[in-house]
């Protein structure tokens, strides 16, 4: 949920003209694996800023927790010790979290008119008001990454801090961020930073080192720089090749003109019946029904 | 810290070894990612454990818990042998050159002077030869054979990296990388900075890992350049600023100490602390003892401290020992001290061997503890099962709780790291009826006070005449007590150079301590700290961070102890000639009449190269010491000593001597360590970069962030032992038990020592029985009752214990 109300490039299962007379510079989190400690300050900080809690739970046997994203932590630290060179360990540390993705798979998915919402700044924001917990974004996601609320039927993930973004600040995380493992600002400086980056852990013999930008989702708006780009999945699954599942892309692409064909049909077919029968008129007993259920 | 946090960004290699920076102290850790980013610095990790600092790490070395001399001792030896020293830094500003006394030995594991019966050593054969002129003499050609180079050589020839690999379990080749990259720094224009925690210091061997990393600074010529130094990681945000005003039992202010028992003349007492200069033109800075303590003095006492009275010397305590906490909690054991006040602190799970502290708290007859949380300690006498299984109905103490408040509950200023004093201010108003402690101290003093004005008493006079004048005397001011620190002139102070011209008027704060006398005209409550609070006002509270040097001192953001020097022994930065060994890093340099640059000289200000005058300005001999006299309890050169809880039962390096033959043992203590054949693994307590010791399990975050108790093991021992992660364990030493979860990791691994594999359990300390986050076992139920041998920091890092699948 946002501020933001003025520079909307997109709304679910909307077919109006977004508000677009502002125009917002497109905006980048960028997350240095490679500088990340792993001190989970981003994840106190998101749950402060956003006060939100979760439940104080249990070890189980590794150094996450909570374990998985949840409607309360919108972000987690996932580690893995990993020896891909005989004898040199390494301990990759990855924050995860909403990728904001330049082709949203979740606002695609979502039925809910203008429960999913993309900034021109290029933020995926969900407006929970709007939102009729399908969970039809959970399947659209190629992060696996928005959780339902057992207690509200709503899905929450990360928001960018999209107020704090409108406000002119940088995001919760990246302003507790104390080893700058986290950074924010313009499309083009973050990216600029990553590839200085890069060259940086190609000095220190991390040969394969690289930015992870997918384009099977258009680009995303939160990128990471890899010590091992060339496999990604080594960092506690983090896709490959991401893309919007083929169900939501049929249901929204090749599907999507039968559909707006389907409703106009319906709506030509109410036509026809109001102008040859008139008016539907709800009997007085079926208003009685609903008073009775309400 | 001899340098400051900014400073590591100018480092070329950092080792972070006896501390993990990354996990402990996140925020000040930046400066490493900084110095990697934009100096393209290589940093290395040396741990028992692959933590999260090795996460980041360009080059890893596991090494044996407690084994740290051992591997330092191996990298003194590599550099001396493959002459990768700073050869014109060591010549001129080190001891190397000075020749040691006849007598001096070292044979088998025992240095001369050895009384077994009082595992006390006799120090006067480590000396120096001293001259017909009273000047230690030395050899310019560091070829004598008794010359502290020579020595030094001989000494370290013993650590081999075959012997270091055999007594740390490094690799030898992994030993010899750290070697390689560390004596890159050997030339002028390439720093090492080291950063160090409680990883060094609580070992029975602590004070003994740091020197001889100090020492390896000093032959890398690293001490005194931006980028080097020794920094030490301070954990707590203000405990720079308790050793700082001397809240050690043997301390007063400014690291000026207590008199002993024998010292009961007052002349006899400052002419052992002012030394005299042990080499011509030398500075000798503590020659001002006197006028440090006369000043603290008139600060306490005002018009009672007369010269007369010896400015009321004979008021000071004498000590027949030192009162550590762990000599303190043995006295309470044995039911000899009965009476505590626990202040900030939470002894119960602090200290170690927590049946004892248990026992000794049990014994009191009443008990004051003063703290924001209800810790442990204030509730040592609640029955928890097997976290705290006491009998409340046994126990008579009388415990009393006074509520203060935290830091963010009051103005004041904190101490980090690297000696800057920062002002900060109050940002909520304390809850329910929480006090600042000053509050509660001083209401405890007015009490006092009272009494003895009303009853007398057997010695009244400190209480009766202890300068009080505080505007509210039941609420002394952060800001009286800076001003009160700082010091101010007594009389009108007039410039030496000139009696005509008053520099300060009476009343007036100091500018600093160069303005102290001894005559009873100057008060200040703590020497280091002058400067802080001047009549410019609170010179903490700057936050001007203009930095034109590019080199991060910033000398005009708030106020470092000494005389807002940001670099020590800063002289060391330039050659004998005045000039820098490396422009780039121009910290000072001589400009033909003054010493001046980025940061503030920690020298003479006038006095010219050719004086000959040697940057170790507060020692006799003005150079930094290879040989370290008698000023440590087990021997002037580092020596390997095994933990008193040794998985390998011997000391490779003489099996006679195993452990520290210097420390100090309790009755009683000796005998219940664990040995390895009941206890075959080695363990260690550490932090987790989620907690701060037992407060942050009182905070939901934190408690969300890691909930619940555990140990960490490799995946080789879960193998052995059939665990697996996540599971229920019970680990035990000779002292007790705990349960928690395992996690089972690769960042553990088994080392090949002595012939055998010894294997680490790992046990962060931050749950107890108190608090929001699962309940857990204070971790200190495990450790030896023993701590180092100069300071009696407890051996927390290094001892044994069993584990089993609950």
């Amino acid at each position: 949920m946002a501020l933001q109300s003025l520079d909307i490039k997109r709304r679910s299962a909307t077919t109006t003209p977004s508000p677009s007379q502002r125009q917002t510079q497109e905006v980048l989190k960028l997350i240095d694996v490679s500088k990340c400690i792993g001190c989970k300050a981003c994840q106190v900080a998101c749950m402060e800023w956003n006060d939100t809690r979760d439940a104080i739970g249990a070890n189980h046997g590794v150094y996450d927790n909570p374990m998985d994203l949840t409607e309360n932590s919108w972000t987690v630290m996932r580690y893995a010790e990993l020896e891909l060179e005989q004898g040199k360990l390494e301990w990759l540390i990855r924050k995860d979290g909403c990728m904001h993705c330049a082709e949203p798979g979740c606002l695609k998915a979502c039925p809910a008119p203008g429960a999913v919402v993309q900034y021109s700044n290029g933020i995926v924001d969900f407006h929970e008001e709007n939102c009729i917990g399908c969970g039809y974004c959970i399947t659209g996601c190629p992060f696996n990454i928005p959780r339902l609320s057992k207690k509200d039927s709503k899905v929450y993930k990360c928001t960018l801090c999209s107020d704090r973004v409108a406000a002119g600040l940088e995001p919760a995380c990246v302003k507790t961020c104390p080893t700058g493992a986290i950074v924010f600002g313009s499309k083009e400086d973050m990216i600029r930073h990553a590839e200085e980056r890069v060259v940086d852990l190609k000095s220190r013999g991390f040969a394969n080192a690289g930015i992870y930008n997918p384009q099977g989702v258009g680009g995303t708006h939160v990128i990471y720089v890899l010590q091992h780009a060339d496999r990604p999945e080594v960092y506690c699954g983090l896709p490959r090749n991401p893309s919007i599942g083929p169900m939501v892309e049929l249901w929204k692409g090749a599907a999507k003109p039968l559909a707006s064909l389907g409703l106009a049909m319906v709506v030509a077919g109410a036509a026809f019946h109001y102008v040859t029968k008139g008016p539907n008129e709800v009997s007085a007993e079926i208003e009685k029904e609903f008073e009775d259920e309400k | 810290m001899t340098n400051h946090w900014v400073d590591i960004k100018n480092a070329n290699v950092i080792l972070v070894m006896g501390g993990n920076a990354a996990e402990a102290h996140p925020c000040g850790f930046k400066w490493v990612t900084e110095a990697k980013a934009h100096n393209h610095a290589t940093f290395i990790v040396v741990d028992p454990r692959f933590t999260r600092s090795a996460a980041v790490a360009d080059l890893y070395a596991p090494l044996r818990t407690g084994s740290d001399i051992a591997f330092l001792g191996g990298v003194i030896n590599y550099l001396l042998t493959h002459d990768k020293i700073q050869h014109e830094y060591v010549k001129a500003y080190t001891n190397a050159s000075f020749i040691v006394a006849e007598g001096y030995k070292f044979d088998d594991g025992l240095f001369s002077g050895y009384d077994e019966a009082a595992r006390k050593y006799d120090k006067s054969t480590w000396a120096y030869e001293i001259g017909p002129d009273a000047f230690a003499r030395v050899d310019e050609t560091l070829q004598h054979p008794r010359c502290v180079l020579q020595l030094l050589k001989q000494h370290y020839s013993r650590y081999t990296p075959e012997m270091v690999s055999n007594i740390c379990g490094t690799a030898r080749d992994t030993f010899l990388k750290v070697c390689e990259h560390i004596a890159t720094t050997s030339a002028p224009n390439r720093t090492l900075t080291i950063m160090y925690a409680l990883g060094w210091t609580q070992h029975t061997v602590g004070s003994q890992m740091i020197r001889t990393a100090a020492m390896m600074q000093l032959l890398l010529g690293n001490m005194g350049m931006a980028g080097g130094g020794m920094n030490a990681l301070r954990g707590h945000s203000n405990i720079q600023g308790l050793t700082d005003l001397g809240l050690l039992s043997d301390l007063l202010p400014g690291y000026l100490t207590m008199p002993r028992e024998q010292e009961s003349d007052y002349q006899g007492y400052i002419d052992k602390r002012a030394l005299k200069p042990l080499r011509p033109g030398q500075m000798s800075y503590w020659q001002n003892y006197g006028k440090f303590h006369v000043s603290l003095m008139k600060s306490w006492f005002g018009d009672a401290a007369t010269k007369e009275n010896n400015w009321c010397f004979d008021w000071l305590p004498k000590l027949d020992k030192v009162y550590d906490v762990l000599q303190v909690f043995e006295l309470m054991h044995q039911g000899k001290l009965n009476g505590y006040f626990c202040q900030g602190f939470n002894p119960l799970a602090s200290f170690p061997n927590k049946a004892k502290i248990d026992v000794a708290l049990a014994k009191l007859k009443y008990l004051v503890v003063i703290d924001p949380l209800a810790t442990e300690t204030s509730c040592f006498w609640e029955h928890h099962g097997d976290f705290n299984n006491v009998d409340p109905a046994r126990i008579r103490t009388e415990v009393i709780r006074l509520p203060s408040t935290c830091f963010a509950e009051e103005n004041g200023s904190l101490t980090n790291s690297g000696r800057w004093l920062q002002w900060h201010y109050k940002g909520a108003e304390p809850p329910g009826e929480a006090k600042p402690d000053a509050d509660i101290i001083a209401g405890i003093f007015l009490k006092l006070r009272e009494l003895y004005k009303k009853e007398g008493g057997a010695f009244p006079d400190p209480i009766l005449n202890l300068t009080w004048n505080y505007m509210i005397p039941h609420t002394p001011s952060a800001e009286e007590l800076a001003r009160e620190f700082n010091g101010k002139a007594l009389a009108d102070l007039t410039d030496p150079k000139d009696p005509t011209k008053v520099v300060l008027t009476k009343g007036q704060q100091l500018d600093g301590f160069a303005q102290l006398r001894d005559d009873g005209s100057t008060a200040c409550g703590c020497w280091l700290y002058s400067g802080a609070w001047t009549e410019k006002g609170n010179m903490m509270a700057r936050r001007d961070n203009s930095d034109p040097s590019g080199l991060g001192n910033t000398i005009n953001w708030a106020f470092a102890w000494p005389a807002n020097r940001r670099v020590l022994y800063n002289r060391a930065s330039c050659d004998p000639a005045g000039k820098p060994w490396d422009q780039k890093r121009k910290l000072i340099g001589w400009d033909g009449s003054k010493w001046s640059g980025a940061d503030i000289p920690d020298f003479k200000p006038d006095s010219a190269p050719s004086d000959g005058m040697n940057p170790f300005i507060m020692l006799p001999e003005g150079v930094g010491r290879l040989f370290a006299l008698d000023k440590m309890a087990e021997g002037p050169f580092p020596e390997h000593y095994e933990p008193f809880e040794t998985p390998i039962d011997t000391n490779p390096l003489h099996p006679k001597v195993i452990s520290n033959p210097a420390a100090r043992v309790f009755k009683g203590d000796m005998e219940g360590f664990g040995k390895s054949k009941e206890y075959p693994y080695a363990a260690t307590t550490y932090r987790l970069t989620e907690h701060f010791h037992f407060w942050t399990k009182h905070t939901r975050l934190s408690a969300i962030m890691q909930p619940e108790q555990f140990v960490e093991i490799s995946e080789e021992l879960a193998k052995e032992k059939g665990i697996k992660a996540g599971d229920q364990v019970k680990v035990w030493s000779s002292r007790g038990f705990i349960k928690a979860v395992v996690v089972v990791t690769k960042r553990i691994k088994p080392l090949q020592v002595n012939g055998r594999i010894v294997h680490h359990v790992g046990i962060p300390l931050h749950w107890g029985f108190k608090g929001i986050a699962k309940r857990g076992y204070l971790a200190n139920i495990l450790t030896p009752f023993v701590g180092d041998a100069n300071t009696q920091t407890p051996e927390f890092k290094s001892f044994l214990v069993n584990i089993e699948k609950a």
